[in-house]
C-alpha cells in the first residue's frame, strides 16, 4: 500500500515553531533565574579566586613589588629559582621532609590513636575529648607551648636529664628542629584521630568474626580487615595531609622567629626554611612578589601532581564497600 | 581549546591591568602657612606601637593640636609595614605611616612609595646636618632621596655588671674586642658539672641583640663595596669578626652555651625580668638604649654601668661608635593633603619638645641636635652613653637596600652556621652569599 505523506499546513508549522522559541525562552529564563541565585557565589569565586590566580599568574613573569608597576621578564623568576636560588633547594629539601615524614607520621599516630579508644570501655568521651584537645588550640600558641617545652633548659630536657639521656637543643639545634616540629604535629592529630576513630567504628564485626574463624591473628586481621576497610579514610587523609604538608607554615616561622623576631627565616641554620616560609620570606620580606608568585605556582604545580600521583594510584589500594569510586 | 587559551590569557592580562598601581607622583612640595586659617581635619597615622609605648605616642601626637589647633590626629596602632604598603598599594594610605623597619627605607624611597622629603625640607629652609646627626642618613635616605625622617632612634653599646667586673679585678669595661674575650673567659663561671654559671659574654648570634650587624659594626665591617656589590667575602673585617666570635663561642663551648640561654629563657626572656643580664647570669653583653627602661621596670637589682661597644684592636678610632637605626616616619604616595602630611611629620621629627616627650616615655634616644642636649636626659649616665654613641661620626646603621631585610638573613643564616662549626670554608661560603645577596638585588 502506497503511503501518502500529508505536509502539515503552514499555520502548523508556525505553531511549532512558537512552542519551540517558548520552550527554548523558557528554559533559558529558569537558567537565568538560577545563575541570579547563583550569583553571589559566582562573584565572589570570579573576585576572589579568578581574578587573584590569574593575577598571581600574570605577577610570576613580572619584577614586582607591590609598590610599583610590573615589569614584564619573562621566564626569569623561575630560571632564577632553579639556577640561582640556593635556599629554594633547601626550603624544598625541608619541605619534602614534612611531606616525608610528619604526614606519614600523623596519619600512624591517628590510626594507633584511635586504635586503642576502640578498646576503652569506660570513659570513652573523656579520653576522646583529651585525644582531641590539642586540635582547638590555636596553631601559634601551640608552638609556642613547644618552644616553651622543647626549650634546651625546659622541663622536657630537665625530665631527660633526670633519666640520664641525652638532652638535644632541640629548636635551636637544626638537626633536632624538624624532630620538634613533628612532635607538635604528632600532639595535634586529634583531627585525623577522629576521623579513623569513626571509619574503625563503621567496620562490620562479621569481618572480624569471619576472620576469627579462620584463624587470623591480629596482625593478620588488622592487615587483611581494618587496613582495606578504612582505606578510603587513608587515602582522605593521604591527600589532604600531603597538601597541607606542602603549605607547612605557621609553626615553623612562630619556631624560628620565637623570642627574637630578627632572627632570618629558617632558624636555625635554615633548617627550618620551608617552601612556604621561603616564599612569604622573598615576597613580603625582601619585596620579590613576582618571583614569589612564580615559587607558588610551581607549588601549585607540585601539590596538582602529587595529588593526581595519589588519586591515580588510589585504584590500587584504596577498598570502597560498595565497589564505587 | 585554543581560544580558551587566548581567553584566559586575555583575562590574565586584563587582571594585571587593573591591578597595576600608579606611576611616579613625585612633584615639588606642597606647602601651607602654618599660620593661616584652616578649616579643622583630621590626620591618620598608622604605627606598630602598642601598648604603653602605643599611649605615650599617641599623647605626643596629639599634642601636635597645640601648635595646629585645627588638626586632630587619630593614631592607628598595631600597623605594621605590610600593611601600610597594602594601603598605599590599595590607594588608601594613611596621611603619615610610621615604620620600625629601617631596612625598608631604601624600597620605599626607591618605588617613590614614600614621598621625597627633601623638597619640604629645602621649603621650610630646614638645614639637615645641623638638624640631626649624620647616622641618621644612613638609614633614611637612599640615592639622595629623603623619604623618611627619624623619630626617635636606636643605639647600641656594652652594659655591664660592675659588681661581676669588680669581682673579677677589671675596674674598667673592654674597650677592644681581645680585651673583651680575655675579661669575659676570666669572668664565666662553670657548675661542678662543667655547665656555665655565669657568662662573661653571651657571644651566639641570635641571642638577644647579637647579631652580624651589632657586631659586625665593631670592625667597622662593609656590606657594599663603593660599586654598590656586596663586599662580605673581599672585605676582611667580617671573616676577622666571625672567627673572633666564634673564637669565643668555642672556648665556651657552643652546646654549653645554647644550653645556658635556654636555661635564662631563652630569647623570650629578653622582654621579661628573667633577662640574663638583669638577672647577674651574664656580665657583658651588647644592646640597645632601652635596656635602661627595662632594667628599671623589671626593677633589676643589678649594678650595671654603660658604655660604648669594644672594637677591633686594629681600629681603635672607631671606639665611642656604635650601630644606630630606629623608628622612621614618611608621607606614603597618593596622600589626600600632603602639606598638613608634612606640617605634622615636621612637628614629630624637629620639634625639640616634641622628641624629648617621646624619649623620656619610650626611653629612646631623641634624634635632633637640639634634643640630645636636654639636661635631664644627659643627667642620668647610663642613658647618656647611647646619646654619645648616636652623635659620633662613626655610628651608622648598615646600608639599606631595595631587598629589606634579604641580605641580613641570608648573612645571619651563614653566621649561624659558622659559630655551630658548620662552615669548613669561611671565605668559600662567603664568596658564595655575595653572589647570592647579588643575584637577590639583581631580581629587583
Amino acid at each position: 500500500m502506497a503511503t501518502v505523506s500529508v505536509r502539515p499546513p503552514a499555520a502548523e508549522q508556525a505553531r511549532a515553531a512558537e512552542r519551540r522559541r517558548r520552550r527554548r525562552r523558557s528554559a533559558w529564563r529558569r537558567q537565568l533565574v538560577a545563575l541570579a541565585f547563583m550569583s553571589p557565589w559566582i562573584i565572589g569565586f570570579a573576585v576572589f579566586y579568578v581574578y587573584p590566580i590569574l593575577s598571581s599568574l600574570y605577577f610570576s613573569f613580572t619584577s614586582y613589588d607591590i609598590l610599583t608597576d610590573p615589569v614584564w621578564v619573562g621566564l626569569a623568576n623561575y630560571q632564577f629559582m632553579f639556577t640561582s636560588d640556593g635556599r629554594f633547594w633547601t626550603a624544598v629539601r625541608n619541605t619534602a621532609w614534612v611531606v616525608a615524614i610528619i604526614v606519614p607520621l600523623q596519619i600512624a599516630f591517628g590510626i594507633g590513636a584511635a586504635m586503642v579508644l576502640t578498646r576503652v570501655r569506660r570513659g570513652l568521651g573523656f579520653y576522646r575529648t583529651v585525644f582531641f584537645l590539642p586540635t582547638m588550640v590555636p596553631l601559634v600558641a601551640a608552638a609556642l607551648g613547644f618552644v616553651f617545652l622543647l626549650n634546651p633548659g625546659g622541663p622536657v630536657n630537665a625530665v631527660l636529664g633526670f633519666l640520664h639521656l641525652p638532652e638535644p637543643l632541640w629548636f635551636r639545634d637544626p638537626a633536632w628542629a624538624k624532630p620538634g616540629l613533628a612532635l607538635l604535629a604528632t600532639w595535634m592529630v586529634g583531627q585525623t584521630m577522629i576521623i579513623f576513630l569513626a571509619a574503625l567504628l563503621d567496620v562490620p564485626r562479621q569481618l572480624y568474626e569471619a576472620a576469627d574463624l579462620e584463624g587470623a591473628g591480629p596482625l593478620q586481621r588488622f592487615r587483611h580487615v581494618t587496613l582495606p576497610m578504612i582505606s578510603p579514610v587513608i587515602f582522605f587523609s593521604v591527600v589532604i595531609g600531603v597538601i597541607n604538608g606542602f603549605r607547612y607554615f605557621t609553626e615553623a616561622y612562630v619556631v624560628s622567629k620565637s623570642g627574637d623576631w630578627d632572627n632570618p627565616v629558617g632558624t636555625p641554620q635554615d633548617s627550618l626554611l620551608f617552601y612556604t616560609s621561603h616564599l612569604y620570606n622573598q615576597g613580603f620580606e625582601g619585596f620579590h612578589m613576582g618571583y614569589a608568585a612564580a615559587l607558588s605556582w610551581v607549588m601549585f604545580v607540585v601539590i596538582m601532581a602529587c595529588t593526581l600521583l595519589l588519586i591515580r594510584s588510589s585504584r590500587r589500594w584504596v577498598h570502597y564497600q560498595g565497589g564505587f569510586r | 581549546m585554543r581560544r580558551r587559551v587566548i581567553g584566559l590569557l586575555a583575562i590574565a592580562l586584563l587582571a594585571a591591568a587593573c591591578t597595576a598601581g600608579g606611576g611616579d607622583d613625585s612633584k615639588p612640595a606642597a606647602t601651607l602657612d602654618p599660620n593661616a586659617q584652616h578649616d579643622p581635619m583630621t590626620l591618620t597615622v598608622w604605627s606598630n606601637f602598642s601598648g604603653r609605648e602605643g599611649k605615650v605616642t599617641t599623647q605626643v601626637l596629639e599634642s601636635v593640636k597645640q601648635k595646629y589647633p585645627w588638626m586632630t590626629v587619630k593614631h592607628v596602632q598595631g600597623k605594621d609595614d605590610e600593611a601600610i604598603q597594602r594601603a598605599i598599594n590599595g590607594g588608601t594610605p594613611p596621611d603619615v605611616a610610621i615604620s620600625f623597619t629601617p631596612d625598608n627605607a631604601a624600597r620605599y624611597c626607591d618605588t617613590r612609595a614614600w614621598q621625597d622629603l627633601n623638597p619640604n625640607l629645602q621649603a621650610d629652609k630646614i638645614d639637615k646636618q645641623a638638624m640631626w646627626p649624620s647616622a641618621i642618613f644612613s638609614y633614611t635616605q637612599y640615592n639622595n632621596l629623603q623619604c623618611a625622617l627619624p623619630m626617635l632612634t636606636d643605639a647600641y653599646g656594652l652594659y655591664y655588671n660592675v659588681d661581676l667586673l669588680s669581682k673579677a679585678g677589671f675596674s674598667e669595661p673592654p674597650k677592644t674586642v681581645s680585651e673583651l674575650k680575655t675579661m669575659a673567659e676570666k669572668l664565666t663561671e662553670y657548675n661542678a658539672d662543667g655547665s656555665i654559671k655565669v657568662a662573661g659574654f653571651m657571644p651566639l648570634f641570635g641571642a638577644y641583640q647579637n647579631s652580624v650587624n651589632t657586631l659586625g659594626h665593631a670592625y667597622a665591617a662593609k656590606w657594599y663595596d663603593s660599586s654598590g656589590k656586596p663586599s662580605l667575602s673581599t672585605d676582611p673585617n667580617w671573616t676577622k669578626m666571625l672567627e673572633w666570635q666564634k673564637s669565643m663561642v668555642d672556648t665556651m663551648g657552643y652546646d654549653k652555651l645554647q644550653k645556658f640561654f635556654g636555661s635564662l629563657g631563652g630569647g623570650d626572656s629578653e622582654w621579661s625580668a628573667q633577662h640574663g643580664f638583669e638577672t647577674g647570669k651574664i656580665a657583658m653583653m651588647i644592646d640597645g638604649e632601652w635596656r635602661n627602661a627595662f632594667i628599671a621596670a623589671d626593677k633589676a637589682k643589678v649594678n650595671y654601668a654603660t658604655a660604648p661597644f669594644p672594637v677591633d684592636d686594629a681600629q681603635p678610632d672607631l671606639y665611642g661608635s656604635g650601630q644606630v637605626g630606629g623608628t622612621i616616619m614618611g608621607i606614603p604616595k597618593g596622600v589626600k593633603n600632603p602639606a598638613e602630611s608634612w606640617l605634622l611629620v615636621k612637628y614629630m621629627t624637629t620639634e625639640t619638645s616634641a622628641l624629648v616627650t617621646l624619649a623620656k616615655g619610650l626611653r629612646n634616644v631623641p634624634s635632633t641636635t637640639e634634643s640630645l642636649k636636654d639636661p635631664e636626659l644627659n643627667a642620668d649616665e647610663h642613658f647618656s652613653t647611647f646619646m654619645k654613641i648616636f652623635q659620633n661620626p662613626k655610628s651608622t646603621f648598615k646600608p639599606i637596600t631595595p631587598i629589606g631585610v634579604t641580605d641580613q638573613d641570608l648573612f645571619g643564616s651563614l653566621a649561624e652556621k659558622h659559630q655551630a662549626g658548620k662552615v669548613g670554608d669561611l671565605q668559600a661560603e662567603l664568596v658564595k652569599l655575595d653572589d647570592q645577596i647579588a643575584k637577590q638585588l639583581q631580581l629587583g
